[in-house]
């Protein structure tokens, strides 16, 4: 009797958290599982083969190696878009990440100290992070809107009437409207998650320091902020893909053309168009090099911050 | 249960416990240091940031309720008296009934059916273990950094062959399968939370791998059901990308790209325009209102890695 249980027992316990057969767990994974390949890794497989063909509309042509990377460095119009609307996902990227870790920090810092209205300032921050980016876009240009624009009567109304613009018109200001929007809609996101790290660090590390004779400053900037680096992690990691995706609000707010001349260009919008606005013959290779590019750079960088995130936390603690 | 039986946060700042329960404000133990100014300019800059962010909301519904005449005339006056008439021609001229029934459509069978297949997969990766269930958890966690969005061609090319582009059913498994990554990550470490004995008396009962999924994790793991169902709710309803491209005919459009088109077609009627965006936007906040602790825990899901 024995001898035939402790063979079982045995096969268990090495391996704790098992009590599902393999076979019996492939049939759990399975419709998730075709899901995935057929829609996410199938497509995304075949995306990148794509560059490196010629194509006639949808019609693959030769493997022409690097050719159609190539062209978009060397020929007109790309050569020149491509620079253009990446400097405009820059900004997108350092514009939210200086919002949100100035204001935003500092709304999550005092909202943390703060009891009374707490959930109705959480609620208030998180909204616009919820509607739809493109909804905020065309609000905006709503807004902005050069003669019955409330943004431009507000101004009028207070004074200010000479800073009344076509806000969305002037190339100048057009680009930095589409930075200010992103940031504002995503400020929401820091406020809760830098909340959550705060909430989680423990009281009496704080008043250790307090009791030590630290200030309010010195105490934030060698006990709170430090313990704060995995959200900031986090927060700059979310941001710089989002930055990089960024394609509702620049459409909302400039068209699929980055409207007024290319000022609100971004990489996902150059990729839309010329995938699906270009008309050139060889649309498919040639954005499917922008795509892949694209790619490579959010899912290396994103891997990088994540690891420079992870030194700069393990040397904390 | 009020704040004041922490004596110890004389002067540092309460901590812990985000209930919500109304307790003494901390401004009042801070005074004791700096006199009422850091508190009310803290006060103050969290009421003004407050006004920023939900001003341009509020005037959303306002000009929504008023005519495009008024509008023209006084860019800031208030809706009064209300007037609905933009809603109805939003609604019933502009198609927004067809967007909003569509939207609700694919948003509610993708959520549903990206839960289900979420729930079996978690299931199995917290309860096997082998490597390769656990490459293919992290396949699936890469889901979560990766551009998918940037494959769109041969998803394209693949319901094209399928007959299926223009069919809403194509979004719904497009969105079901984005929607794995996250759901597969919160639930499977739910499951991983729930004791292994479970499954023993549960074997032990008789009950085959499925019935005890079924019968006994499922009822357990329904807080995280809750937020990965109102979590991925947000994206799919907003989502503007896979319909702009899978979606050419006007009468399978969704919401967002409904509204696309009728900021081209309506362009100077700003009430309508106003009506529209309100109209796309009401599902998302009523939901807020009524789930802000799942929206607030899938927001901040990553934190517990």
């Amino acid at each position: 009797m024995s001898a035939i249980t402790v063979p079982k027992v045995r096969r268990r316990r090495p391996s704790t958290g098992v009590a599902l057969s393999r076979r019996a767990g492939l049939v759990f994974v399975l419709p998730a599982l075709i899901l995935f390949a057929v829609f996410i890794a199938y497509p995304l497989l075949t995306a990148l083969s794509y560059s490196f063909f010629d194509w006639t509309g949808i019609l693959r042509g030769d493997f022409t190696g690097l050719e159609n990377y190539v062209r978009l460095f060397t020929t007109l119009p790309y050569s020149e878009d491509i620079p253009n609307a990446f400097v405009h996902n820059l900004l997108l990227f350092f514009g939210a990440m200086v919002f949100q870790n100035t204001v935003g920090l500092g709304l999550a810092t005092l909202l943390h100290r703060t009891r009374r209205f707490k959930r109705f300032f959480q609620t208030m921050y998180t909204l616009p992070y919820l509607v739809s980016p493109l909804v905020i876009g065309y609000l905006w240009s709503l807004m902005l809107s050069p003669l019955f624009g409330p943004v431009n009567a507000v101004l009028r109304a207070i004074g200010l009437g000479e800073l009344a613009q076509p806000w969305l018109g002037n190339p100048q200001t057009a680009i930095w409207v589409v930075v200010i929007v992103t940031a504002w809609q995503w400020i929401g996101f820091p406020v809760l998650l830098y909340g959550a790290a705060l909430g989680g660090i423990p009281e009496e590390v704080d008043e250790a320091a307090s009791l030590d004779g630290a200030n309010a400053w010195q105490r934030f900037r060698s006990v709170t902020l430090p313990m704060l680096v995995p959200a900031i992690g986090t927060v700059s990691v979310l941001t710089f893909i989002g930055a990089m995706e960024a394609f509702p609000i620049p459409y909302a707010l400039g068209g699929s053309q980055g409207n007024p001349a290319g000022a609100t260009d971004v990489l996902s919008l150059l990729f839309y168009r010329t995938a699906f606005e270009s008309g050139s013959s060889n649309a498919i290779g040639t954005s499917s090099a922008i795509a892949t590019l694209l790619f490579l750079f959010i899912f290396g960088i994103a891997i990088l911050i994540t690891a420079i995130m992870r030194r700069a936390e393990r040397k904390l603690f | 249960m009020t704040a004041t039986i922490t004596p110890e946060s004389r002067d540092a700042p309460t901590h812990g416990g985000d209930s919500g329960t109304p307790s003494n404000p901390d401004r009042q133990g801070r005074t004791r240091r700096r006199p009422t100014l850091g508190g009310f300019a803290s006060s103050t800059f969290l009421w003004i940031y407050a006004a920023i962010s939900i001003a341009p909301l509020l005037l959303m519904v306002s000009n929504s309720l008023r005519t495009t005449q008024d509008m023209a005339q006084q860019p800031l006056g208030l809706p009064l008296p209300p007037n609905f008439t933009s809603y109805q021609k939003a609604w019933v001229t502009a198609s927004f009934e067809t967007y909003f029934v569509n939207s609700i459509f694919v948003t509610v069978a993708s959520v549903v059916l990206s839960t289900a297949v979420s729930l079996l997969a978690a299931y199995a990766f917290a309860r096997t273990r082998s490597k390769w269930f656990t490459a293919l958890e992290g396949l699936f966690l890469s889901g979560l950094m990766l551009p998918v969005y940037l494959a769109i061609l041969p998803l394209f090319f693949l319901l094209d062959s399928l007959g299926m582009v223009s069919n809403l059913w194509s979004l719904i498994l497009v969105y079901a399968a984005l929607g794995i990554p996250f759901s597969t990550f919160v639930l499977a470490s739910f499951f991983r939370q729930l004791p292994l004995e479970l499954d023993e008396a549960a074997r032990l009962d008789g009950a085959g791998p499925f019935q005890t999924f079924w019968r006994v994790h499922l009822p357990l793991v329904r807080p995280a059901i809750a937020t990965v169902v109102v979590f991925r709710f947000v994206p799919v309803w907003n989502d503007f990308f896979y319909p702009l491209i899978l979606i050419r005919d006007q009468s399978s459009y969704t919401l967002p790209v409904g509204i696309t088109r009728f900021f081209g077609e309506y362009q100077t009627d700003w009430a309508t325009l106003f009506a529209g965006l309100t109209l796309a936007t009401i599902p998302l906040v009523v939901l807020f209102l009524l789930a802000t602790k799942q929206i607030v825990s899938g927001l901040t899901a990553g934190m517990s890695k």
